[in-house]
């Protein structure tokens, strides 16, 4: 199958440095072999982050490395090109590219490669690029560097990127910096810098991870495009199995620095040997169920009712919107980034005070400040946070961090905390032994945990989760999901649920709020909304989830060209 | 060698044996010292000997001793301002970040203007009124020096303050008090002591500069400063004496640097490339 997607020879690159004999595709490019990164600090050495990987890639072959988080894909990355991140150290094996081992190489042979030989597009583009250049300063800086060719040149061939990459207005796009392109431009923008040099090798890490699901598509379609067209080989490392799908030969599955399994896409993802790879990809299969109905005819617990709110008078981020959540009820807000779903919740908490409409809560109007809110309407109302790392405070013990709501709301004697403690660390399957750790000690799934029984604490009727496992891996998403449902069945908590997974949605939310610009623009039971007929938009999201069919990208292309979905999206934006 | 788990560079050593010399003078003066700082043992500028190591001074008091009093003095001094400035500019710098913007505006203009001011001479024209008591001494340069601890801990608290864990504390009720001491001064600690050691070193040169003008420490209280002051016309007639607190005032200068580099680097790792 690798051969049949192959573009013409003529099509291809012509070459720069090389003789066109040395071109050939399936030549190998780069080889790998027992290669061993271990992190090594002044206290002696630590964890091995890399155990003994043995890869090659050949020209024109994608190859997709996927694994959780810590499972050493970005270590492996940085690796090609002779680097590791501060702290590490490649302890062992080879990497030869080219034929020579750029173990071996001197530092000023190694900085050759780089950019030339094999080029890094990192997960966050803002990140990577500098704000005060423009942006072909930046993309053509590679080629001008390496001497391979004048700035004249390096612009048109800056041009002729951007415009297979399909950016807006390619003449005059770099022009422009940093902030003024949106973010899936941006990252099409960080592949025209690293393919600037024309390099033999593209080291995708994460790049469509930050983007939401419909700006993904596109970019994934920029990136399939680039590398077939121009036969250049490509590590494509993800978490993501139905982005890898899309766009690699092969896949290699890592785990704890370890290979898991490798063999060909359409075999690892259909056919999985191994026990670990089977379950990845069950998990994505699992997803499509959707959360049985609850007893709609209580009164809601949280009741939005045609609020405004906006940032400094000016852009109004909440249009006039309408919700209720009721006892035993998960509602998911669903939209892409910027669609006002996340400072609705900060508008239920009153950290941005409403400007029209009313909040209620069981009956009661909320104020619209948090100042002016009662010790006990703040309590009822509690939030997990997306980020677990800078939701729990880093020099507090769990201890002091879930025993305070206890004390604080409660007025507990310091034995009645410590046994409340206890007792929600059981809930959520932790040790009682963890008393005094502090969050730095625990894994991320584990200190969404201590941010659940933290929120638990307080006893409330309604919990908002913003995001909570998007920042986690995969099962351990999963896992905290499961939790998260279990303690509704058990205490009777509303979630004010959100998201821009869609999956998530259906495995977790029995009511949905689809949110554009603001407005919501669906909503209603989840099976409901998720049922055709769709509101365009909700048509848009749903398609733009990635499938882990190969072919899912053009079916996607080709209905997007084709459909009447695009100009009816493109105006609500 | 390590210390607090991190390894000691060579110059961190230096440093930080050169701190701990002289905090042990400073606290063992009376024991140490052969003779008083105001006691008038024999000539005026009589040579050193092995009764005194350093010689006498212009009213023939032990040079030795005075040096060792003089420590005493202006460590202890340094340090008692730097903490009461610490004290007052960490909590109005947290208190600004925390408590809102028509607070933040307030306490950051009043800085601003404190600091427009040439602190030397503002701190002249202050003591000049106010007198050269150690109180109103310890008072004045606290309050200008803690304008400058305002400012780092003003924006050291500020990239706390929009973290979701002092999101939560105050969405939960709580107060000020307790989000600034339980919330923020722990994870800002790292910084400030770093700072602690610079803000130190200033204050030091600083009551030297104020010693040395005659506005700082009064005779016949020893003090680094006003010995450099006092003798310093003898170093045309070739005596060594004002070199003596001179050279003692640079060395613990550059040894608190050291410590406060090496405190400053375990938190500022270069990057490189392990490969």
């Amino acid at each position: 199958m690798t051969t049949e997607r192959r573009p013409p020879a003529e099509k291809r690159r012509a070459a720069g440095k090389h003789a066109p004999t040395e071109r050939r595709l399936g030549e190998e490019i780069l080889l790998v072999e027992g290669l061993c990164i271990e992190a090594r600090s002044e206290h002696g050495p630590g964890p091995v982050l890399v155990d003994h990987i043995s890869l090659s890639l050949r020209r024109g072959e994608v190859l997709g490395l996927i694994g959780e988080s810590g499972a050493g894909k970005s270590t492996i990355g940085l690796a090609t090109m002779g680097y590791t991140r501060n702290g590490c150290f490649i302890s062992g094996g080879r990497i030869v590219f080219e034929g020579k081992d750029i173990r071996q190489m001197s530092s000023d042979e190694r900085r050759k490669i780089r950019g030339r030989g094999v080029a890094y597009i990192a997960q966050s583009a803002a990140a990577s690029f500098n704000p005060a250049m423009t942006l072909f300063q930046q993309v053509c800086e590679v080629p001008v560097r390496h001497g391979l060719m004048s700035m004249a040149e390096a612009r048109t061939a800056a041009i002729q990127l951007f415009t297979e990459l399909d950016l807006p207005n390619p003449a005059t796009f770099g022009d422009r910096y940093p902030h003024q392109v949106s973010g899936g431009q941006l990252q099409r923008a960080m592949a025209a810098m690293a393919m600037a040099a024309k390099p033999d090798i593209l080291v995708f890490d994460e790049p469509t991870t930050a983007l939401d699901v419909t700006t993904q598509v596109e970019v994934l379609a920029a990136f399939r495009k680039l590398v077939r067209e121009h036969g250049t080989a490509a590590l494509y490392i993800t978490h993501d199995l139905a982005v890898v799908a899309q766009i690699a030969d092969r896949i290699m599955v890592l785990r704890h620095g370890k290979m898991v399994e490798v063999g060909d896409a359409t075999q690892v993802l259909q056919n999985p040997v191994e026990e670990y790879t089977r379950r990845l990809v069950a998990d994505r299969v699992e997803s499509h169920t959707v959360v049985a109905l609850r007893r709609p005819d209580e009164p809601p617990v949280l009741t939005i009712d045609r609020v405004d709110a906006s940032y400094g008078n000016v852009i109004k981020v909440i249009d006039n919107v309408s919700v209720d959540v009721r006892r035993g009820d998960t509602l998911a807000l669903v939209g892409e980034s910027g669609s006002g779903k996340s400072t609705l919740a900060r508008v239920v908490i009153g950290l941005l005070p409403r400007q029209k409409g009313d909040v209620r809560f069981c009956g009661e109007s909320l104020p619209a400040h948090l100042h002016n809110r009662t010790k006990d309407q703040r309590r009822r109302i509690q939030m997990i946070y997306q980020m677990p790392d800078v939701a729990l405070n880093p020099r507090q013990t769990l201890l002091e961090i879930v025993g305070r709501p206890v004390a604080f709301y409660f007025n507990r004697s310091r034995e009645e905390v410590r046994a409340r403690v206890i007792e929600l660390l059981r809930q959520v399957e932790l040790p009682e032994s963890y008393l005094n750790r502090l969050p730095g000690e625990l894994s991320g799934g584990q200190k969404q945990r201590v941010s659940i029984i933290r929120a638990l604490a307080a006893e409330p009727d309604l919990i908002i989760c913003d995001e909570v496992t998007s920042a986690l891996d995969q099962l351990v998403g999963e896992e905290i999901l499961k939790l998260l449902k279990r303690l509704q069945e058990e205490l009777g908590i509303a979630y004010l649920f959100i998201t821009h997974d869609l999956g998530t949605v259906k495995r977790i939310a029995n009511k949905v709020a689809v949110m554009l610009k603001g407005r919501i623009v669906a909503s209603g039971d989840t099976a409901e909304v998720f049922a055709p007929p769709y509101h365009p938009y909700t048509e848009l999201l749903l398609s733009s989830v990635p499938e882990m069919r190969a072919d899912w990208l053009d079916e996607v292309l080709a209905k997007r060209q084709s459909g009447p979905v695009n100009p009816l999206v493109e105006a609500l934006r | 060698m390590r210390l607090f788990g991190h390894k000691l560079t060579i110059t961190a050593q230096i440093g930080i044996a050169i701190v701990i010399i002289n905090i042990a003078a400073a606290v063992f003066a009376p024991l140490i010292a052969p003779f008083d700082q105001a006691e008038i043992v024999g000539d005026a500028w009589a040579d050193p000997d092995g009764t005194y190591w350093l010689g006498l001074d212009n009213l023939g008091r032990d040079l030795f001793s005075r040096m060792l009093f003089g420590a005493r003095m202006s460590i202890g001094l340094s340090l008692v301002i730097t903490c009461l400035s610490f004290c007052i500019g960490i909590f109005a710098g947290f208190a600004a970040a925390v408590a809102g913007r028509w607070l933040d505006i307030l306490l950051s203009r009043i800085v601003d203007l404190l600091l427009s001011l040439p602190t030397l001479i503002f701190a002249f024209v202050l003591l000049s009124v106010l007198g050269t008591d150690l109180p109103v001494l310890i008072g004045t340069i606290a309050i200008l020096d803690s304008t400058r601890v305002f400012r780092l801990s003003r924006a050291v608290a500020m990239n706390i303050v929009v973290l979701e864990y002092v999101e939560a504390a105050k969405v939960r009720g709580e107060g000020l008090w307790w989000i600034v001491r339980r919330e923020i001064l722990p994870n800002a600690v790292p910084p400030l002591v770093a700072e602690f050691g610079l803000r130190f070193c200033f204050t030091f040169l600083f009551i030297a500069a104020l010693s040395f003008l005659g506005l700082g420490v009064q005779p016949p209280e020893a003090d680094w400063g006003s010995m450099v002051k006092d003798y310093r016309d003898m170093i045309n007639l070739g005596v060594a004496a004002p070199l003596y607190p001179a050279a003692a005032i640079a060395l613990l200068t550059v040894g608190v640097n050291f410590v406060v580099d090496w405190m400053l680097s375990i938190h500022s790792r270069g990057h490189g490339e392990g490969a």
